[in-house]
Parts: structure tokens; sequence; C-alpha cells
């Protein structure tokens, strides 16, 4: 490596000098480095593919998992059938952050006037984080409608959902609860020495920063709702599992299925990226203010 | 107790899990008066300074503001005393999410009520006055320890407080920014705010003080104006610390 030692600024010049020998040298491995990187990944990708595809059963998986006749069939039904599962979730996701939310606030009560408030809230998340989700769902989705009440909805996507809120709503609390525990007591200290009363100090200086903190989390258990909204099915209403189930016990062909599965994958995927970037960004930005 | 007395102390016990901090201290501060504490960690200055806004609750004794707040007492509103006495800690405690300015209008806002407008001003003219202006609209991770303190100073200013507590507001800044975070207390001094301040600034504390007071073993020592004290202390323990600290 030759470094052009005269090009260089005279020493002390306010800028941020790179040799450019250095950097096109630099540059160039960095390319070099890209592509061996995707030339081994399409060979190691090639010779996968070669090897499946002279397993003696391919045929045989082929034709019932990645049926393409059965894909384009069915697809259009199963896209209409995943705007139920889009749906439920955008109408879950909010109530399940206002919901947990409310819970943690609750739990962190400490008049004694509260004590209720704050048992009830300690419960319901011992209770629903106890309880596996799809148990949650039988019951107020087959439960409630069998006791008859007037005036209360017999739904099933309505009492599906409100069982996906209450599962996950336990769930968000404690990634919140934890999140207010992340915030150092001396801020909590300076606020109040500054006069602000517990709910200021709560509104203004503790929650900005514990919802910050929780960020990566909640997506993390958002992304794990998207993929629970299948789990209604079982109590009929038609979203994308249900119609693929459908469609696969006329055609006794499972391809359906895989074409739900590859449609979570595309709904989560960009979710999966953006907490992985929310997460790196939140590490730079600790790293930047010297507190990690 | 006299007319002019802000601040008694009278008697104050702590102890924390069994550990007596506190065994019966004394302290008396007048109107427009620097007290300065000085004493060997552990010697309880900034326990006393707790005690004193009721970030810490006594376990015996006696505080009164200004002859008519009792501090001590278990039905004392503390958000009332917090907004007449205020505090500045080892560490700032800046809230890290909000600007400069923010950061010293919060409170005048939600506590004192002001508008934004009106908490935005005394906030900048505050600034202005520390030669902190250009800040306003950064956030603490981009300040130097020795802004970020004196941003925390006048936090607690805007909140005009009849009574400033400074805990070792200097420990732990780089040995190069601690003049200017010192120059604040000196401006403020001569502005005539009363003040207690835990210190290990020797120099400062003779320099500021009407009255230094030496801790040891929970209690005011030995306590005086600062020229006596440092000159002559009379009790060997005050010597003995003064020596210490003075030869490092």
């Amino acid at each position: 490596m030759t470094t052009d030692v005269q090009g260089a600024p005279a020493p002390g010049t306010d800028i941020a000098y790179v040799d450019p020998t250095r950097r096109a040298l630099s540059q160039k491995r960095a390319r070099k480095n890209a592509l061996s990187g995707i030339l081994s990944l399409f060979a190691f990708l090639f010779i996968i593919c070669f090897i499946v595809s002279r397993t003696p059963g391919w045929a045989t998986v082929q034709e019932t998992f990645f049926n393409y006749e059965e894909f384009v069939k069915t697809l259009p039904g199963l896209l209409e059938a995943f705007l139920l599962n889009i749906r439920i979730f955008l109408i879950a996701e909010p109530l399940i952050l206002i919901l947990g939310l409310a819970v943690a606030l609750a739990r962190t009560l400490k008049s004694p006037i509260f004590l209720p408030i704050r048992v009830i809230a300690t419960l319901y998340v011992d209770i629903f984080r106890g309880i596996p989700t799809i148990l949650v769902i039988f019951l107020l989705g087959f439960g409630i409608p069998a006791l008859r009440l007037v005036g209360v909805p017999n739904d099933a996507v309505f009492w599906g959902t409100t069982a996906l809120v209450l599962s996950y709503g336990a769930y968000v609390a404690e990634v919140f609860r934890a999140g207010i525990g992340s915030v150092h007591g001396s801020q909590t200290m300076a606020a109040r020495s500054l006069g602000l009363n517990m709910w200021q100090t709560n509104r203004h200086v503790v929650l900005p920063q514990a919802i910050r903190n929780v960020i990566p989390p909640l997506l993390n258990d958002f992304i794990s709702l998207q993929k629970d909204t299948a789990l209604i099915a079982v109590l009929g209403p038609i979203e994308v599992l249900r119609q693929a189930q459908i469609d696969t016990s006329s055609s006794f062909n499972y391809t359906p299925y895989v074409g739900a599965a590859l449609l979570f994958i595309l709904l989560t995927i960009p979710m999966t990226r953006f907490a992985d970037w929310i997460q790196l960004r939140t590490m730079k930005q600790r790293r930047i203010a010297g507190t990690s | 107790m006299t007319a002019d007395t802000l601040l008694h102390v009278e008697g104050v016990w702590k102890a924390f899990e069994g550990h007596p901090v506190l065994r019966g201290l004394d302290l008396e501060v007048e109107r427009h008066q620097a007290v300065v504490l000085i004493g060997a960690s552990g010697s309880g200055k900034s326990t006393v300074l707790r005690c004193i806004n009721g970030l810490v609750p006594v376990d015996a004794g006696l505080i009164t503001l200004d002859g008519e707040i009792e501090v001590t007492s278990l039905d004392v509103d503390l958000d009332v005393v917090r907004r007449r006495v205020g505090i500045v800690f080892q560490s700032y405690n800046l809230f890290p999410h909000m600007t400069v300015l923010e950061n010293i209008a919060l409170a005048p806002r939600k506590v004192l009520g002001q508008s934004k407008a009106q908490a935005d001003e005394t906030a900048y003219s505050l600034l202005t006055r520390f030669g902190l202006h250009a800040k306003a609209d950064d956030y603490p991770d981009r300040l130097s320890g020795g802004q970020a303190q004196r941003v925390a100073i006048v936090r607690a200013l805007a909140m005009e407080p009849e009574l400033m507590l400074f805990d070792e507001v200097t420990s732990a800044l780089d040995p190069t920014l601690v003049g200017e975070v010192l120059q604040v207390v000196r401006d403020l001094k001569l502005a005539g705010l009363t003040m207690v301040m835990a210190t290990h600034e020797m120099h400062f504390a003779r320099e500021v003080a009407d009255t230094v007071c030496f801790l040891r073993d929970g209690m005011v020592h030995e306590q005086g104006p600062p020229e006596l004290i440092f000159s002559q202390p009379s009790k060997p323990e005050t010597r003995e610390f003064l020596a210490r600290i003075l030869d490092k």
C-alpha cells in the first residue's frame, strides 16, 4: 500500500482528511467483498436446489405444496380473506397500546385509595399472561354468545379481537412497566425537586423516556400479534387461515396453506426490518449520549 | 431563631438501613447568607440537603422554612416546599428527551402555570445571563459537563426559589470545567440568593461562604466565618480534615 504523504493538507488544517489512494483501495476492497458474497450465495442456492430437485420424493412435494395452478386459483380468495386479518390487527393494535399503558400506569399508583385499582391491574396481568391466547379466544368467542345476553354482540370477529386485546394487553403492560423501571430514579428525583407532582413527573419526564426505551420490544409483540390474528380462525370467520383450510379441503392440495404463510411473511418482514432499524438507531443514539 | 432566619434545622436524625447518617444535626441559615457544608464523604452533607427539600424524610427533628412551613411535618405538602427550595445535584439530572429550553421551562409552566411564551422568555433571559443562550435548542447530550451543570442551575433558578441547595455540583466535572460552574454560584451569591452548598472546593468555600460548617459524625462539629475555620479551627478534627484535604 502506498500512502500519498505529499498530497496531504498542511498539518492542523480543520478538515476531515482521508488519503485518496487509501480511500480508493478500501472502496475497491469493499466492492470485491460484496461481489464474492453474492456469488457465494448464488452458488450455495444452486447446489441446494439441485440436490433437492434430485431427491426421489420431490415431485410429490412440489405437487402437494408448491402447485402453481392451485396457487394462482386460490390466491385472490386468500388475499380477500387476509384483509380481515389486517383489519383485526389494525383495530387490536391501538386498543392494546391503550390498555397496556393504562394497566402499567395503574400499577405505579402509590396512594392507598388506589389499592383496588392496583390489585385489579396486577390480577389482570397475572391471569391473562398465564392463559394461552387460544384458550381466551375459545372462552370469549364460544362462551359469551352462548349466554345469549341482550345487547351483547354475538359476532365471532368481535370476541376474537377482544380476546387478542386482553391477552396481548397483559404482555404489553409488562413491557411498559419494564420501560418505566428503566428510567433512572434520579430523573424522578430531579422532576419532583422542581415541584412537579407525581402525575406531572410521569407525564412529562418518565413516560416519554420509558416509551422510547420500549419501542423495539413493542414492535416485536406486534409482529407476533399479526400472526396470532390467524387464531381467530377457530371461531369460524373467514380469515386467511380459515380460507386456506376451506380451499385445501376441497382440492386435497396444501398449496393454499403455503400461500397463506407467504402472505403473513410478506406482512411481517417489513415490520421486522423496521424493528431492527429502530433498535440500531436507539443503540447509536445511546452511544452518542454516552448512556450505555 | 431570628426574624432573618430562612431555614431552621434542629435535632435532625436520619439513618439508612440502621446506619445513622445524621445524629441530631442543627443548622441555621439567614436570608441572603451562603452556608457551606464541608466534611468527609459520608459525613451527611448530601443527606441534610435532601432532608431540607423533603426528598429524604427525616427520622426525628424539625426543619422549618421561613418560620411558617414545617418541612418535617408528616402532613406538609412537599410540592409547596419544593416550589420554594431549589436543588442542584452532582449528576446534573437534566431531562435527556427535552431541549435545554424545554428543560428550564417545564416546571414554570406546569407548576407555576406560566404561559409557554412567558416561561420561554424567562428561560432565555436566564440562559443569556449565564452565557448559554446559544445552547437553548440543543439536547443535553450535546453539552459539556460544565454547560450541563450550568443549565441544571438555571433550571432550578427559573422557579425563583428563596433557597438554593447545591449538592457537590462540581464533583463530577473535569477540573477544567469547575471554574465556569463556580462562577455561576458566585454570581448568585452576589445577587443575594440564600444558599446552602455542600462542596469539596475549599478555596471557593473560603471565598463565597458567610458561614462554614464542618460536618462530622452526622452533626455540625464546628462552624464559623470562613477566615476563622480555615485559619484557626478550634477543634483538632477540623484541623486534621482541612490539613488532609488542602494537602491534595
